[in-house]
């Protein structure tokens, strides 16, 4: 229990390594036995479209509740109250516009990539080569910011401190990423996320019961004590510790939560999972299996992350290595000592593995199904080659990440996954939404509304205040921040309707009529959608 | 726009493309395409207006939001769980829309083309 004190880590770092690797003998297991029907593009990209919809459900949110909204967002609860539960709010609403607008039409519509539904009815090569940029740039992005938060995580829960062991640890998490989704394919990606998810809610409906048991169930007192013991009394339980302190803080506040509500729906690894499954419905069903499951999880770290300052103290936490990363994990300890610290550890690395898994094989599917197969080699290829594109493909984006990963250790890089959610709402949103849902959207439209709405948010990223002018910028010492928000959504997500627009009517090309009917009625209908392999 | 009856290959093939049009035209697409638009888009329009009043108030209406309204329970901490429940109801709302207005006539459509020969 002294360790504590310390500073330097928890609990024991051979009971956490010892149930992580449980975990991943269970889940390689699982991933080698999903391989033996690992054949076809549609085994390797969609897994045979046989996944149920609760099924897939589950694995959508263990797809989307990263290490970020995981750990993050307790801690966040913990440190400054309410502001966490503000930002988790957004992640849950977004989900209803997956939910009306996007899952089923494109299930009907597409057969492994965003790209197939945006160059439906388009000029093939230039829209698919702009899906996959857009596709490639918020994995990569979100890619990023996950493996860099593996380093946080090692010196907490396993106390390496060096640099050079993390870096070891990066690679060894990055090896064994790359491997399910070399063997698995999206069949054992989707097992990894199906068993995670399962464990981390287990974990949460476990933490929060016992301290609805401390506190005889009573969310006042819970609140009460969180309040007492944060040294800031009521503001936790209000708005605004963490955003908008000033009046372009509150600007930048807005332009986060507009780029969270819009961007999910945007996220291409999120997209492909509707893929998994036979037909529309099921993409709906999986849908409301996320909401519910996701729904559930962030009102259980509203629990976590009150009792965590009640119970452990911000000022334990903010000392402890990887800061308010570190709540949910010392709450774990505190309530349940080593064994359940253990437990969540485990958990906590699990996710890092499935979240980047799913990332690789979305990123790998785009280069190799829309980029290749597509632009390259404009659809004359043997059958084989794209699915082994598609794994070298992989290797080298485990690859990057890994050295990425090592790279980024340590950095101050959280804005990247503000950056992926605001790319994906500004790219990647506006164009699959005038696809779907506007006759006259044409190529012209599309492209200027995928570049225009990446370049802006790349380039107000740039230009802001994430990157550079203050303590806190990833090149603090430098001064170039003249565009004062750091949540690009505000500016770049109208932008890029707009451009949508423009280009559809300043370009005067007829889209084609036949292809638009076509679309429509697949995407409405279901008629000739692809159907599941039978194995 | 060829009017020319292009001849159906049998049930389970998707029709060519003259048919695509010929469905897209039919009185009963036209219906389940407004059933479907007259629901998603108000609904989205609503459930982004409510969201983004409840951000905007959280930014600027710091004082409402922090007013106790028994115990430690604040009027924001109340607002914030009502977005959880409105998510929830219009998930609910949707998914029995779909399955009684949207799913039958969609079905409809689907056996008519893909299987109507039989």
């Amino acid at each position: 229990m002294t360790t504590l004190a310390q500073g330097t880590s928890v609990g024991d770092p051979l009971v956490n390594l010892s149930i992580f690797l449980v975990f991943v003998a269970i889940t390689l297991v699982v991933v080698f036995k999903a391989s033996r029907r690992t054949r076809t593009a549609s085994d390797y990209y969609a897994a045979g479209r046989a996944f149920t919809g609760p099924q897939n459900g589950v694995a959508i949110s263990g797809d989307y509740l990263s290490a970020a909204s995981f750990l993050g967002i307790a801690g966040a609860i913990a440190i400054f109250g309410y502001d966490g539960f503000l930002y988790s709010i957004g992640f849950l609403v977004a989900w209803l516009v997956a939910l009306l607008l996007v899952a089923e039409l494109l299930r009907n519509t597409g057969r492994f990539t965003m790209g197939d539904v945006l160059s439906f009815r388009m000029r093939q090569r230039p829209v698919r080569a702009a899906a996959a940029t857009s596709t490639l740039a918020v994995s990569f992005f979100y890619l990023l910011a996950q493996m860099a938060g593996a380093g946080g995580l090692v010196a907490l829960l396993l106390n390496v401190g060096s640099k050079t062991g993390q870096a070891f640890v990066i690679a060894g998490v990055g090896l064994l990423m790359v491997l399910y989704v070399l063997v698995g394919g999206m069949r054992g990606t989707t097992w990894v996320q199906i068993i995670k998810a399962v464990l981390l809610i287990s974990g949460a409906i476990v933490m929060t019961i016992w301290v609805a048991w401390l506190f005889k169930a009573n969310l006042s007192s819970l609140l009460g004590d969180a309040a007492a013991d944060s040294g800031k009394g009521d503001a936790v339980l209000n708005a605004g510790l963490l955003y908008g302190k000033d009046a372009v803080g509150k600007i930048d506040f807005i332009s986060l939560s507009l780029a969270l509500v819009l961007g999910t729906a945007g996220l291409p690894h999120i997209l492909m999972r509707f893929y998994t499954v036979p037909n529309a419905k099921e993409a709906r069903r999986s849908v409301v299996w996320a909401i519910a499951l996701i729904g559930l999880f962030y009102l259980l770290t509203l629990a976590l992350g009150y009792g965590a300052a009640a119970l452990v103290g911000p000022e334990t936490i903010a000392a402890a290595p990887g800061a308010s990363n570190a709540a949910a994990p010392l709450l774990a300890f505190e309530l349940g000592g080593t064994l359940l610290l253990g437990f969540i550890s485990a958990v906590a690395f699990a996710t890092i593995l499935a979240v980047v898994a799913g990332l690789v094989i979305t990123a790998s599917a785009s280069f190799a199904h829309d980029v290749y197969a597509n632009v390259i080699k404009e659809g004359k290829f043997a059958a084989d080659d794209e699915v082994r594109v598609a794994r070298i493909t992989a290797v080298v984006i485990g690859a990057l990440s890994i050295v990425g990963g090592i790279v980024a250790n340590g950095q101050n890089i959280a804005f990247l996954v503000a950056l992926a959610f605001a790319v994906a709402a500004s790219a990647n949103l506006p164009t699959i939404l005038y696809s779907l849902f506007w006759k006259q959207f044409n190529t012209s439209g599309a492209l200027w509304s995928i570049y225009g709405g990446l370049t802006t948010c790349v380039v107000l990223i740039v230009f802001s205040p994430a990157v550079s002018g203050k303590p806190t910028s990833m090149f603090a010492s430098l001064d170039f921040d003249v565009f004062p928000l750091a949540n690009p959504g505000l500016v770049s997500i109208p932008v890029s309707f707009l451009l949508g627009y423009l280009g559809t009517v300043l370009s005067r090309q007829n889209g084609s009529v036949a292809k638009y009917a076509e679309m429509e009625v697949r995407a409405l209908t279901g008629i000739g959608s692809e159907k599941a392999t039978v194995h | 726009m060829s009017t020319l009856e292009q001849p159906r290959t049998g049930g389970g093939d998707p029709p060519s493309g003259a048919d695509w049009e010929d469905i897209q035209r039919s009185a009963e697409f036209a219906e389940l395409r407004r059933r479907l638009r007259s629901f998603v888009f108000p609904m989205t329009v609503a459930f982004l207006a409510w969201y983004m009043l409840y951000v905007l108030m959280a930014t600027y209406a710091r004082g409402f939001m922090g007013t106790k309204l028994f115990g430690n329970i604040t009027v924001g901490l109340v607002f914030g769980l009502l977005q959880f429940v409105s998510t929830f109801l219009i998930t609910w709302a949707y998914v029995r829309y779909a399955n009684n207005r949207l799913d039958p006539l969609a079905t409809q459509i689907r056996h008519r083309i893909e299987g109507g020969e039989r």
